[in-house]
């Protein structure tokens, strides 16, 4: 599939080609199948890029308090620190997670989560970023990581 | 895995209560709705260790490029054994969550394959459990993840009886 009939499944050079373009980073989570599998998106607000992950019953680790998978909760982290780091520099390729260090702070519930990455550092061949998730408010979050990424 | 204890050394006090039946931690584990969407079973269970499977699942793909799966599977299977192993020393009844995870990806994992994951608590005190794991096909000594991770014992967490029995402090907030 190519051009105006892909429908999301493209390759992610060609979903990174339309983010340059056009400068819609949700062109790279629409690319990206496990992502579309669990509601990943994302959103800009007055402070930048938003990752965001649509509350999906298929996230629900605990179904007593509920609350959302420790594994989605890491998996939204990582997404939220690549989406950042394409967005803040020029890379040709998906930078590869060397490792990530997840904090579990608080349960998160049934509900949307928010992920917004910052770049600590950012040298020739690796990226250092730290990312924060929340639901109600940003100053309350769920969890929080820091991680190391391979560029180019 | 070589190079961790074979079995935890347990500093907490003696329990009334043991661990719940192996064969109730499993059952409990199937019922997780993030591990049935991964399609995720039990292996292998014994005090203080365990082990996870995955089937490759091209809807969880991260990479689409190159068709490996997303890094998430890898943390959710890491996430869940170490869960599960942390059950199969605590008390039956206590509920636990994860407070930390921190995740080495040593390679891409292999388009196609099935993952696994294995978990070994090294230490549990009355608070808090250590645990190490590595995610991998085939052999455990060519991992494709390794990870150490810490949980919190008797906090609002996950229990395996369901009854939400535990401290309720609000600390931790993973959930397998």
């Amino acid at each position: 599939m190519t051009g105006d009939t892909d429908t999301g499944t493209g390759t992610f050079a060609g979903a990174l080609a339309r983010f340059r373009q056009d400068g819609d980073i949700c062109h790279l989570t629409q690319a990206i199948p496990y992502a579309r599998t669990f509601g990943f998106t994302c959103e800009t607000d007055a402070q930048g890029l938003l990752t965001v992950a649509r509350f999906r019953d298929t996230t629900i680790g605990n179904t007593i308090l509920p609350a959302i998978h420790g594994g989605v909760l890491g998996a939204l982290l990582e997404q939220a620190a690549t989406l950042h780091l394409i967005n803040e520099m020029r890379v040709e390729a998906l930078p590869r997670i060397i490792n990530i260090s997840v904090d579990y702070l608080r349960p998160a519930g049934p509900r949307d989560t928010f992920a917004r990455g910052r770049v600590i550092k950012q040298g020739r061949r690796i990226a250092n970023v730290r990312v924060e998730a929340w639901q109600d408010r940003p100053d309350k979050p769920v969890a929080a990581a820091h991680a190391h990424f391979l560029l180019g | 895995m070589p190079d961790t204890p074979p079995a935890p050394r347990g500093s907490a006090p003696p329990s009334p209560r043991g661990p719940a039946p192996f064969a109730d931690i499993i059952r409990v584990f199937g019922t997780i709705p993030h591990c049935r969407a991964l399609n995720m079973a039990v292996e292998d269970v014994a005090r203080g260790e365990g082990t996870i499977i995955a089937p490759y699942d091209p809807a969880l793909v991260g990479n689409p490029d190159r068709g490996v799966l997303h890094g998430g599977v890898v943390t959710a299977l890491l996430d869940t054994v170490a869960g599960l192993v942390v059950f199969s020393v605590i008390p039956e009844g206590a509920s636990t969550a994860t407070l930390d995870l921190r995740i080495d990806y040593l390679k891409p994992a292999t388009p196609g394959l099935a993952l696994r994951a294995r978990g070994l608590v090294t230490k549990l005190t009355p608070s808090v459990a250590f645990v190490r794991g590595r995610a991998f096909h085939e052999d455990p000594d060519d991992p494709i993840a390794h990870c150490t991770a810490t949980f919190m014992v008797g906090s609002t967490g996950f229990t395996t009886s369901g009854n939400g029995e535990g401290g309720g402090n609000g600390e931790g907030g993973g959930t397998a």
